[in-house]
């Protein structure tokens, strides 16, 4: 009997097979297994052939929506930065979104990364992605060299152990308090629709933090970012982040230092986090590739609380919708300005 | 920065040229008083001030910031300051959750004709600095571009 993903796998390489054999697709992005126990690494296939390498498991944590734009500039066909678009539609690109994954397409397309026409999103409901530090965790001192998969189980093991383990005591934490594993958008379902989910706190963590004083807080940010070494994984693995110049790049002026100084580290996080605010969906990539085990998603959790609370609006739900930050209504809540100010106290 | 007690904070504040630049030049002219701690940026518009404009100061040693824009409305540029006014309500909401303390970055809505409610934002923001102390959080040692202005 084969479990769940094992299905979805051979149906996404069906899928593949046929779209690429129709050429309807030059290419389909998706994952292939990685070297690595636990692993598994994004992967374009360009001919039906390739489609047999395509796989589905619980470790695909990365977000495929961050290679897509790449992807579709790379099918054009080559030209001066002044020569004319081509005559004709430009190639087309397939790739797999679960909820979070679509939701940043949405964005990607509102923000004028992407031709929606030049997408084909193949669907499949999210089951949560598992946390590969959470297993580490569970292991401390012993090396796994393979974990296999059943629907609700994982079977770990190693050189001298064999456990099985519940699958969503491993499932990671913003899987965990995810509350739209379905896609938003999608021209190709695999596997069974999702529900949306229920979840009276889906912000307890940052409310956890939030609950502390102004000097507990401060420590808190102090210690969970002391580790980092500014590798910029959690830039470069997040679909948001597509600027040509980061702000981390800039020399003149320069915005933040590049040494592991605190106050460096502290300001790149805080800026990183800003600028994905009512952009993130919450796909926990920048937290899966950290080498550090830092937990940065919180800053963007905190951010994506405010814009619904404040603005109410959530990243990438309503494809029509404008994004939070690039419209503003008469009446937005002004707390935060000094009363003071004459005039602001008849505003509040 | 020697002891406590002769200690002046150093406040940046950066003003739209529309509105809150010329309720500082206004009060000015009106001779209002108002502590002499605030350094001006003069920008475009109150939009144009970017969260990492803010951090700069703040780790370049300032000990407060404030920014002020022309009052939801009045924007020279129709809407400037509205799109402004959710950025910076979301970004003192991150500011605070990480642990700087309220009343460091500071923002208010201050029109050309607020001459004397500018002398008295300059003073709140003074006090409530002081009251803080100087500036330990994100600034980044052996800086002193600051001094400079």
């Amino acid at each position: 009997m084969p479990t769940i993903n094992e299905t979805i796998t051979q149906e996404i390489r069906a899928k593949a097979k046929e779209l690429l054999e129709s050429k309807e697709v030059a290419a389909f992005l998706g994952f292939c297994q990685g070297s690595l126990p636990m692993t598994t690494r994004p992967f374009v296939a360009r001919s039906p052939e390739e489609a047999d390498k395509l796989v589905w498991n619980s470790f695909c944590v990365l977000n495929p929506a961050n290679y897509l734009p790449e992807l579709l500039k790379s099918l054009e066909p080559p030209r001066g930065p002044r020569d004319p678009a081509p005559e004709g539609p430009l190639p087309k690109a397939a790739l797999l979104a679960t909820g979070c994954w679509s939701r940043n397409i949405a964005i990607q397309i509102k923000e004028n990364q992407l031709d929606r026409d030049r997408v084909v999103i193949v669907g499949i409901a999210s089951r949560g992605m598992v946390d590969q530090r959470k297993i580490r965790a569970r292991f401390p001192d012993q090396e796994i060299l393979k974990v296999e998969e059943q629907d609700h189980k994982l079977k770990v093991s190693g050189q001298n152990f064999e456990e099985e383990i519940n699958r969503w005591d491993m499932v990671r934490g913003n899987c965990l308090t995810c509350l739209h594993p379905d896609p938003v958008m999608l021209d190709v379902r695999i596997g069974a629709a999702g529900q949306e989910r229920k979840n009276d706190t889906p912000f307890q963590q940052v409310d956890e933090i939030k609950n502390k004083s102004t000097d507990e807080r401060w420590q808190w940010f102090q210690d969970e970012f002391a580790s980092c070494i500014r590798c910029y994984a959690c830039r470069n693995a997040c679909p948001l982040c597509y600027c040509d110049t980061c702000f981390v790049d800039d020399s003149k002026p320069q915005w933040v230092g590049k040494s592991i100084d605190p106050v460096d580290t502290g300001l790149f996080h805080i800026l990183r986090a800003y600028h994905c605010a009512g952009r993130c969906t919450d796909c926990g990539a920048c937290e899966s590739v950290c080498p550090m085990d830092i937990n940065m998603r919180i800053l963007t959790k905190k951010l994506s609380m405010d814009v619904l609370a404040l603005y109410g609006s959530e990243a990438g739900m309503d494809p029509e919708a404008p994004l939070p930050l690039s419209t503003y209504k008469t009446d937005d809540p002004q707390d935060f300005i000094l009363s003071e100010s004459g005039a602001a106290k008849e505003g509040i | 920065m020697t002891n406590q007690t002769s200690w002046e904070p150093k406040i940046i504040a950066f003003l739209c040229t529309w509105c809150s630049y010329a309720g500082a030049d206004l009060a000015g002219v009106s001779r209002f008083q108002y502590p002499p701690n605030i350094r001006i940026v003069k920008v475009p518009c109150s939009g144009r001030v970017s969260a990492n404009m803010i951090l700069s100061a703040l780790k370049s040693g300032a000990d407060g910031v404030l920014i002020s824009g022309c009052h939801p409305g009045d924007c020279h540029y129709i809407s400037g300051n509205y799109f402004a006014r959710r950025r910076f309500g979301l970004f003192s909401n991150l500011l605070d959750f990480v642990g700087i303390e309220p009343g460091r970055v500071n923002f208010s809505w201050i029109s050309a004709s607020e001459g004397e409610q500018f002398a008295e934002v300059v003073k709140t923001v003074t006090e409530r600095v002081k009251k803080l102390g100087p500036a330990t959080r994100l600034v980044k040692k052996q800086s002193v571009q600051v001094d400079r202005l």
